[in-house]
């Protein structure tokens, strides 16, 4: 009896094992290095509003960009079988986009916003279109596809802004970037939330989950089943552009201003780790996107841990580099057979024990 | 038996979390022997080859080879003892030449000799007869020369004790004899081999001795020539088994009066040759044919799975277009594919998960099948079809070969079809299961549906269907029914059968 719960406890928890794990690890890690280190206090920042601050703050806070691309990743990877290398990119022409329709209005309302923020989005979502057709129709390795946009999506971001980085000033962009007065949570955490709730809709009130993993596990079972691998795959590129569009936008609004070169920099590889770290198959199929929200945040819980502790930013990616790998080689295949036959011998070990109390 | 016991396992047992897989089996082999290892599936017969094999370490008995106690911890100990295998599935890498695949792993020094492998490959093949170049693409094969060179590989590596697990299954006729004939070959040359099948006419022609396990217990090693087949399936299944011959005894459902349902003529797709074609409604036909006849393509054609390139189709009289698969089933024709591990199953994903499947594709992306609504349908057919699996939520992968394929039934029954394809149902699959997927379709038929039936085995299809449709060389040469609905006729008309002209 005891046996079943237990089994039925790993099962529930299933492939969050290793992020809950890890985010566990870190929580701990860091109250025995310095208890004060999740401190969060209320303070009033420069607009005079109440907010919340502190490190945690700061971890959610920062990992919001992250989290949004990591969810429109996990649907790319889970429908393809590989990964978007040109979302950093692909954000800094969103953002560009963003901008360059702010710029040309006189005054910057809630109406232009929305506009510039949609203008972004379809944007963003063509150059997914690009990257998806190539994958899905032209059957390319979506690396190689997409690292077409990796290599040049920069220069257009450039080309946008006629090689400016012009910045924006306004309430409404700064309250998107930091806080909404009257409410205490960074604005960049609610748009997370927000994110994660419309994947929880959609899945709901659309067959797109169990099609994606179909195309993503058994492409030929798929079509055969009247599934439109093609379309499947080309839209989870089209909702991962949207992914960008929104974290680029975030990216502008945090700043006030877009750098095509620095805005999200190095983020594809982040978020193609944060759906890794998620317990993800990279090669497609089966995926959980609570499991890349969790694996962003450790990647961000951990680029703060380690700032923390004083390492130096140069520093900073070398000791990330050690604690992901240990983190990927736990949750590989191998180890997790080699805990899974350690475990049930402990078991029949306990076994032979008990019946053995028995006689 | 004077012979030399060449292997012997005793007392073997082997227990996974919940399972007894293997409960006390011994299991003799002897020199020069060929031996059928019998048993539905989950007896514990591919369980009792991966111990073998040292895929799986046993918890308890002992095997001797030779005489000799060994323990065989990796597949890499057990080829380094004599022991090789040949899988159902070819293991080999298609992307390398014969030659390659047949000394890949085994160097024995860094520098790859290409010229001496292929010698020494070519010299091989020819021994035993195998029909392939050293320097040909092993992709560029037949399956059963892949195959073959799987067994020519083996044979190289001096091996003592060889397993071939279900060989044949992916085999036409003509291949299968081929295969027998090297079999026989290596037998006289004392290689120990334990065939692993689900053929029982197969077991009849080739081997020595059968063994047969139930339910992962031992049963009984029984002589060939001394065990009749009835008794043999009686065994495997735990019960006597008078049904199995007299599954269609009331007389043939007169289908002759009813309605057309579907009608194709000269219906042609990139694999298909143009074909006329119509199926009533309740009625069981079938194509057969060998392997390679073309009675895949053509009803591959009839549901769109290939591109669909002439031909005019109507349902019920009235035109219509399927060159979509998705067409075909909005159009009321479910298609379970010959292949079921590349076309069937979604391996990763539930029992539940693979059951509605096709029901989500047809209801459409914007209304997902609801989770209790899904747990009721898979609850329903897990029980209707006697699924064997630990729960709903299982993955199909991880179900016997005979479960997967109810659970793909399952999927296209619950789209409540006018018209079931059925490719190859019943391959792979144990005798009990076989049965019961007959009685089903024949139970369908009764209900109205139509279903078209295309086994290996004919002596299934003509136990089930009202009317044969046989094809060679990708061409309808005959059309088969009442009185001429036998065996011997079957044959008559794929091996002497004029082609019809098509045009």
């Amino acid at each position: 009896m005891k046996n079943k719960n237990l089994n039925g406890f790993k099962l529930n928890l299933g492939q969050l094992t290793i992020p809950i794990i890890a985010i566990c690890l870190l929580i701990i890690f860091n109250l025995i290095r310095d208890p004060s280190f999740f401190a969060i206090e209320i303070t009033h920042n420069n607009d005079g509003n109440a907010v919340l601050a502190g490190n945690l703050i700061s971890i959610i806070n920062g990992a919001s960009e992250l989290a949004i691309l990591a969810m429109g990743m996990t649907l790319v990877t889970a429908a393809c079988g590989g990964q978007d290398i040109s979302v950093g990119a692909a954000a800094a022409i969103a953002g560009s986009a963003f901008v360059k329709i702010l710029k040309s209005t006189d005054s910057i309302n809630g109406g232009t916003v929305l506009f510039a923020f949609l203008f972004a989005c379809i944007v963003a979502m063509l150059f997914g279109t690009f990257n998806g057709t190539l994958v899905a129709v032209f059957k390319i390795q979506p690396m190689i596809a997409t690292l077409i946009l990796y290599t040049c999506g920069r220069s257009i971001a450039y080309w946008i802004n006629g090689g400016a980085t012009p910045t924006v000033s306004s309430p409404i962009i700064n309250a998107i970037g930091s806080f909404i007065p009257g409410i205490p949570v960074p604005t960049p955490v609610l748009i997370v939330i927000t994110g994660a709730v419309i994947f929880k809709l959609v899945f709901h009130f659309t067959s797109l989950e169990l099609l994606t993993q179909s195309v993503g596990i058994n492409g030929s079972a798929a079509r055969l089943n009247g599934i439109n691998a093609t379309f499947i795959k080309l839209l989870s590129f089209i909702i991962l552009g949207a992914c960008v569009a929104v974290a680029g936008c975030i990216g502008v609004s945090r700043l006030g201003l877009i750098n095509h070169e620095t805005l999200l920099i190095d983020v594809e590889m982040d978020a193609i780790l944060a759906v890794a770290i998620g317990g993800n198959n990279l090669g497609g199929g089966k995926f959980k996107i609570s499991g890349s929200i969790i694996g962003a945040y450790v990647i961000q819980m951990l680029t703060i841990t380690l700032y923390a502790m004083k390492v130096s930013s140069t520093d900073v990616k070398a000791y990330k580099a050690i604690v992901i790998v240990l983190l990927v080689v736990i949750g590989s295949p191998v180890i997790k057979a080699r805990f899974a036959k350690l475990w049930s011998r402990f078991q029949s070990g306990r076994q032979k024990v008990s019946t053995k109390g028995a006689e | 038996m004077q012979d030399k016991v060449l292997l012997q396992m005793r007392q073997i047992e082997k227990r996974f979390p919940g399972v007894r897989a293997l409960g006390g089996v011994d299991f003799t082999l002897r020199e020069g022997e060929i031996h059928a290892l019998m048993g539905e599936n989950g007896a514990g017969k591919s369980t009792l080859i991966k111990v073998l094999t040292g895929v799986y370490q046993m918890d308890g008995g002992e095997i001797k080879l030779d005489g000799e106690l060994i323990t065989i911890r990796s597949p890499q100990d057990a080829q380094n003892s004599g022991i090789s295998t040949v899988y159902q599935e070819i293991t080999l890498c298609p992307n390398l030449t014969v030659a390659e695949n047949m000394f890949i792993g085994r160097e024995d020094s860094a520098w790859v000799r290409h010229k001496d492998y292929e010698k020494r490959a070519d010299e091989i093949l020819g021994k035993l007869g195998i029909p392939a170049r050293s320097r040909q693409q092993l992709g560029d094969c037949s399956l059963a020369v892949q195959q073959m060179v799987a067994i020519a590989r083996a044979v190289d590596m001096k091996c003592k004790v060889l397993i071939l697990d279900e060989p044949t299954s992916s085999l036409d006729d003509k291949e299968v004899n081929m295969l027998f004939d090297l079999m026989r070959s290596l037998k006289s040359q004392g290689v120990g081999i334990i065939f692993v099948t689900h053929f029982l006419e197969q077991v009849y022609e080739v081997s020595d001795r059968i063994t047969v396990l139930r339910n992962g217990e031992l049963v009984g090693e029984y002589l060939t020539e001394e065990l009749p087949q009835v008794e043999l399936v009686a065994k495997m299944i735990g019960k006597e088994l008078d049904e199995l011959s007299s599954l269609r005894e009331e007389p043939d459902i007169v289908v002759e009066e009813k309605e057309v349902f579907y009608n194709a003529k000269g219906l042609s797709s990139s694999a298909a040759l143009p074909f006329d074609f119509s199926i009533r409604k309740g009625e069981v036909n079938g194509f057969t044919g060998l392997l390679g006849s073309g009675r895949s393509e053509s009803v591959r054609a009839i549901f769109g799975a290939d591109k669909v390139t002439g031909g005019s189709v109507s349902i019920k009289g009235k035109p219509v277009k399927i060159t979509r698969p998705v067409e075909a089933m909005k159009n009321g024709i479910g298609y379970l594919a010959e292949d079921r591990k590349r076309d069937g199953i979604i391996a990763d994903l539930s029992v539940r998960e693979n059951i509605i499947l096709a029901l989500q594709v047809m209801n459409g992306f914007f209304k997902p099948i609801s989770r209790s609504e899904s747990e009721a349908f898979a609850d329903e057919y897990i029980k209707v079809l006697n699924i064997k699996t630990a729960s709903r939520e299982t993955p199909i992968g991880s179900l016997s070969g005979g479960n997967q394929q109810k659970v793909i039934l399952a999927r296209w029954l619950l789209t409540h079809p006018d018209y079931l394809i059925l490719d190859e149902p019943t391959r792979g699959i144990d005798v009990g299961t076989k049965l019961e997927i007959q009685k089903l379709v024949l139970k369908l038929a009764e209900e109205g549906v139509s279903v078209t039936f295309i086994s290996s085995e004919v002596e299934e299809m003509l136990r089930t269907c009202s009317r044969l449709i046989v094809m060679r060389d990708r061409h309808v040469v005959g059309e088969l029914k009442g009185s001429d609905l036998n065996q011997e006729q079957v044959m008559k008309t794929i091996a002497g059968g004029e082609a019809k002209d098509e045009e």
